[in-house]
């Protein structure tokens, strides 16, 4: 069954390395994703107002594309549009006034009925299963500690959750069939400081200084993570954190997707690591 | 027919909302009523005589009482009108507090109109009661208590000192329950096993008492009075009379697993006894843990070690049959398994201990023989970080009650502690101590003044490792502060919950349990320790979580209960029981698969010259609970449940919906 | 310090109606303290915010930092024993401000400087902004 995927607007920018690796990723794994054909923004970040419709439409009007191209079920890569999308699918479900509004709002769609299941791509691998993963794998990352960061919003809030929001282990699980061996790493579910990077990327560069040495410190070779905003914050900031820890030695930031790529031997950049 | 309504204020609780002027007045105004009044208090004395007075004063047939819940003081009022020889059954209680005052205190004209309504309905009701007596069945002077915890013990041995044999059946091999495995209580500092191994050795030799361990009850049929009871014994593979408890076997057995006793911080071997104390002191086998299956013996090392020839690898499950008169739950409590607090890391790092973990360390007799160890590498640990709440307090995990004893058990933890690794800093995380017991709240200043122990309000958010520490994020909402705290052990109070298995006992007792799994009482103060099954009762932790003084009292106030049903000439129950009517009944059977307490058989008429023998229902008196479930399906009013029948129902049912 | 205490609940209820959050289910145990990544960045503690709602003291709560500096993480929301959304009233207040005083936080321009991903401009124009 053919899945739809949506991208959001960091994919073609930033993250670019995050689309082409899971691209590449799903087809040597036969998961069929068909990018939406059109799309806009998902509405990020989720609107935690009640009293504001308006900032449902974003997501909503892309639920209800995917619903009127016959998909019943819509991935992403990015944790913030999962997030997004998640959360809004849930509350206009919860109420079906709010629906109904949504829907006359935007009358040049076709209606959306809440019947579009949001699922992050990590998911659809977990379905899938490790041994199919294992399987794609020429090259295994035998001895890469990696330590899986995922950051908030793939575990938070409850309602959309896709693990245990403290103790999760889709990634790992991932890492490990691809040869690749987890790192235990509390921080792995601790806050990067998010959106502040545009605003007090001070905030951030010390947030990111404790989850990367946290990392470190147990042993890990990378971190991998799903989020283009994460992975900005951790990998990008690390000059920022170089200015305020003159100590701090630095650790390579991939999309978990990267890492897969590279032990299907897809790609090659973790030499040296 | 001469209905009197008497209307109670309850002081203000009814009249302050309620018009009870215009009830009076307007229920003197019903067919067949008399005489109608109002009282302040009508369960008082003077409102009871009130009641007596006027029913002799007026010869009045029938009364109807408008007052609060029936649930309150039905018993009371029916001994009232008893008293001067009418059947209370004649009597009908309208419930104008629970249902009018209270529910609809904001609009007043609205729980008038609803307190005639009802006053209405209960006076149709009872215009149509017939007097009906009690039905009285032989006793069996026997009782089974189910859990040999404190609660079970002490319920035992009351009634056994009364002089009534008792069944005291046990899961475990010993009994003993939680308290068996505490080190020493608060507030006293007591030795738990000292005080509690003496009370295990009297009920296990008092000639009233049947100790039944390791065996569980598998079905109970019958009512108060006569129960009829299946216990089920597990094969200990022991032979109980002929082992003396002397441990050879146990030095031989090849198998070392942990000991659940000390919640598997220390180990026992596949033939053990829970702990050297445990009564009776009988080794089990736990076969699920030994090298030998039902089928096939490859180890016969114990076999052949036990002098006595006490070992037998073929015992077979054991089922007794025995008959009580009376039941008392007493099965206890567990703890929320700290696998669910996954922010606290429980069940990940191994020094994320519970409480009743950290009692087997801090015991003289426990796996480390005292000395408080950490479970990981085994080291002293010189900074404890205790978590009061994990799980209580706590809707999102389940249970948003409190468990009452962790405030007070944690204080004595964090001074054990302290007394045992005098150069160890304790803090507590707490939201509010709850310290209202007899010197509990001393017992707690004395832990912070004395023992200058640091007490931070507020609640942990997060536990995890940082090499081979602990480390807590928390609050202390006194200060305004975030803390960190990098401990070497954390002791988390995990909150109680009904022990394993409850939610089927009660099943099969017809007990009712709380939204928790609780077991639950009548009413919590004027039948704390009756269950809604007549003839069942319940004591200690299995009711509600409570220490062991309360868990004490209420086991001995069971026992009482239990007590004065034994000393009377017969039980007596409720005649509210299903009738049939031969002639309309056309013995379909409906009523029959309906009955959820398998009341009704159906029966053949005696040989009738000439005619066919009609079949129809007949019901079992003692065995009918009146819950008319047969009423309600019965397609030709052929059964009706005295006091409630058919036209007793509707009449009401049309008194409340017709307007004026 | 001493806070005159007397009914002010305009604000209170401005703020659950835009949250759908019940500030009196906070029983105050600081648990979403306790666990907030930006605590140690923050004027006020999580827990505060609420408490300063419960009181009424809504001077001192409009003027804090902390408000501003909730990263959305919903750390707190995953945690309270109450199932309060801390994170959901904390936005209730930003929106608050954000609406009756029309002021932004933050200008884009400052956003400027470097090569951003748009999910962090977005996201912060979206919390900071009119
Ligand atoms: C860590 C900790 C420390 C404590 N410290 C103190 C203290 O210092 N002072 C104090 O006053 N209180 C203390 N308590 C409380 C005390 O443990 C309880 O009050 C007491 O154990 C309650 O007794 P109980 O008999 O009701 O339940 P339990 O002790 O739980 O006993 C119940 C018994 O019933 C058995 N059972 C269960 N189900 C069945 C079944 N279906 N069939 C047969 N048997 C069954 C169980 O095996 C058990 O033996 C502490 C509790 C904890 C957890
Ligand atoms: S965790 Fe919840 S209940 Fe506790 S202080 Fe925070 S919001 Fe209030
Ligand atoms: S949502 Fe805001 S207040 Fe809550 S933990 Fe995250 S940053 Fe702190």
């Amino acid at each position: 069954m053919e899945i739809a995927y949506f991208p959001g607007c960091t994919l073609k920018t930033t993250a670019r390395a995050l689309e082409t690796s899971a691209l590449a990723v799903a087809k040597t794994l036969g998961i069929a994703i068909k990018e939406l054909p059109s799309w806009t923004c998902c509405g990020t970040c989720y609107s935690l107002a009640e009293d504001d419709l308006i900032k449902q439409v974003a997501p909503i009007r892309t639920l209800a594309r995917t619903a009127n191209l016959g998909y019943s079920i819509l991935t992403t890569l990015c944790s913030v549009c999962y997030n997004t999308l998640a959360q809004a699918n849930l509350f206009v479900k919860a109420v079906p006034t709010r629906l109904e509004k949504i829907n006359a709002f935007m009358e040049e769609e076709a209606n959306y009925a809440g019947n579009v299941e949001v699922k992050h791509f990590l998911t659809l691998l977990q379905e899938l299963g490790a041994e199919k993963v294992s399987e794609a794998v020429k090259r295994p990352l035998s001895g890469l500690k990696v330590a899986c960061y995922y950051g908030c919003l793939l575990l938070r809030p409850q309602n959309v959750a896709i693990d245990d929001p403290e103790q999760p282990s889709i990634l790992e699980n991932i890492m490990k069939s691809i040869g690749a061996e987890p790192v235990f790493f509390p921080y792995q579910v601790e806050c990067c400081g998010s959106y502040h990077t545009a605003v007090k990327p001070e905030i951030v560069a010390r947030r990111a200084h404790l989850i990367l040495e946290n990392a470190i410190e147990n042993g890990a070779d990378i971190v991998v993570t799903s989020c283009p905003l994460c992975s900005f914050n951790l990998k990008e900031r690390q000059k920022d954190i170089k200015r305020l820890y003159p100590g701090f030695k630095g650790l390579p930031v991939f999309y978990f997707t990267e890492v897969m790529a590279e032990a299907f031997g897809i790609t090659k950049i973790l030499k040296g690591i | 027919m001469r209905i009197g309504v008497f209307i109670c204020h309850c002081g203000k609780n009814i009249a302050g909302v309620v018009d009870v002027k215009e009830l009076v007045e307007r229920a003197s105004k019903l067919k067949d009523v008399v005489y109608a009044t109002d009282y302040v208090y009508l369960c008082s004395e003077p409102g009871q005589k009130e009641i007596q007075e006027k029913i002799e004063e007026l010869e009045l047939t029938h009364v109807v009482i408008a007052a609060c819940s029936p649930k309150m003081h039905a018993t009371t009022f029916a001994r009232a009108v008893k008293g001067v020889g009418l059947n209370p059954y004649l009597l009908e209680i309208a419930n104008i507090r629970e249902h009018c005052s209270w529910v609809h205190h904001d609009k007043p004209e609205i729980a008038t109109e609803k307190a005639f309504r009802l006053i209405k309905a209960a006076v149709a009701k009872v215009r149509l009661a017939e007097p009906l007596e009690p039905i009285k069945v032989p006793l069996t002077r026997k009782v089974l208590v189910i859990g040999g915890g404190i609660a079970g013990i002490r319920t035992a041995l009351d009634i056994a000192n009364g002089g009534f044999e008792v069944y005291l059946v046990e899961r475990t091999p010993s009994l003993g329950g939680h308290m068996a495995q505490l080190s020493e209580t608060f507030p006293t500092l007591d030795c738990s096993a000292c005080i509690l191994t003496p009370l295990m050795v009297e009920a296990a030799h008092h000639k009233n008492i049947h100790v039944i361990t390791y065996a569980e009850v598998k079905n109970i049929k019958g009512i108060i009075g006569n129960f009829k009871v299946t216990i089920e014994k597990k094969p200990r593979y022991v032979i109980p009379e002929k082992c003396t408890g002397c441990g050879d076997c146990m030095d031989v057995c090849p198998v070392i697993v942990p000991n659940e006793f000390d919640q598997g911080l220390g180990a026992r071997k596949a033939i053990y006894v829970p702990f050297p104390q445990a009564v009776p002191l009988v080794y089990t086998l736990d076969l699920e843990n030994c090298l030998n299956t039902q089928k096939l013996v490859v180890c016969e090392q114990c076999y052949k070690a036990c002098g006595p020839r006490a070992i037998n690898y073929l015992m077979e499950p054991q089922e007794i049959e025995i008959e009580v008169g009376a039941v008392v739950i007493a099965t206890g409590f567990d703890l929320l398994p700290i696998e669910n607090l996954k922010e606290y890391g429980g069940g990940k790092y191994p020094d994320v201990v519970t409480g009743l973990e950290f009692e087997r360390l801090l015991s003289a007799s426990g796996p480390t023989g005292g000395v408080v160890r950490r479970p990981s590498d085994g080291k002293i640990p010189k900074r404890v970080v205790f978590i009061q709440c994990a799980g209580s307090r706590d809707p999102e995990h389940g249970c948003p009650y409190c468990s009452k004893i962790c405030c007070m058990y944690t204080a004595k933890q964090a001074l054990l502690y302290k007394h045992v690794v005098p150069d160890g800093e304790a803090y507590v995380f707490f939201i509010d101590v709850r310290a209202a017991g007899k010197r509990y709240e001393e017992f707690v200043q004395r832990v912070m003044g004395e023992e200058r122990i640091v007490y931070l309000r507020g609640k942990v958010s997060k536990v995890f490792q940082r090499e081979d520490k602990l480390v807590v994020w928390g609050a202390d909402t006194i200060s305004g502060m975030a803390v960190e705290i990098e401990a070497d052990m954390v002791v988390l109070a995990p909150a109680v919950v009904p022990s394993k298995g409850t939610a089927d006992l009660a099943k099969l007792l017809k007990v009712s349990v709380d939204e928790f799994g609780f077991l639950s009482e009548v009413h919590p103060k004027l039948r704390p320790v009756e269950s809604v099954s007549p003839g069942v009762y319940l004591a200690g932790a299995a009711q509600a979580p409570k220490d062991i003084s309360e868990t004490a009292a209420q086991a001995s106030a069971a026992a009482s209960k239990v007590l004065s049903l034994l000393s009377q000439k017969e039980a007596t129950l409720e005649p509210i029981v299903a009738h049939v009517d031969k002639e309309l009944c056309i013995g379909c059977g409906l009523c029959w698969k309906a009955c959820p307490f398998k009341a009704i058989t159906m029966v053949r008429e005696e040989k009738r010259e000439g005619k066919k023998r009609r079949r129809y229902a007949k019901v079992e008196e003692a065995v009918c609970q009146g819950c008319g479930v047969c009423m309600a399906i019965c397609e030709k009013k052929a059964i009706n449940v005295a006091g409630f029948t058919y036209d007793q129902l509707s009449a009401q049912v049309k008194a409340l919906l017709e307007d004026e | 310090m001493r806070l005159v205490l007397k009914r002010q609940d305009d604000l209170l209820k401005k703020v659950e109606e835009i949250s759908g959050e019940n500030v009196f289910a906070c029983y105050q145990c600081g648990k979403c303290s306790a666990g907030c990544p930006m605590s140690t960045e923050m004027d006020l503690l999580p827990n505060q915010v609420i408490r300063l709602l419960q009181l009424g003291a809504n001077e001192q709560l409009l003027d804090c930092r902390t408000i501003w500096l909730c990263a959305s993480c919903f750390t707190c929301t995953a945690r309270c024993p109450k199932g309060v959304s801390l994170t959901r009233l904390m936005e209730g207040v930003r929106l608050v401000l954000l609406r009756t005083t029309k002021e932004d936080q933050v200008s884009p321009k400052e956003m400027e400087k470097e090569f951003l991903p748009q999910v962090a401009l977005i996201s912060a124009l979206r919390k900071f902004t009119t």
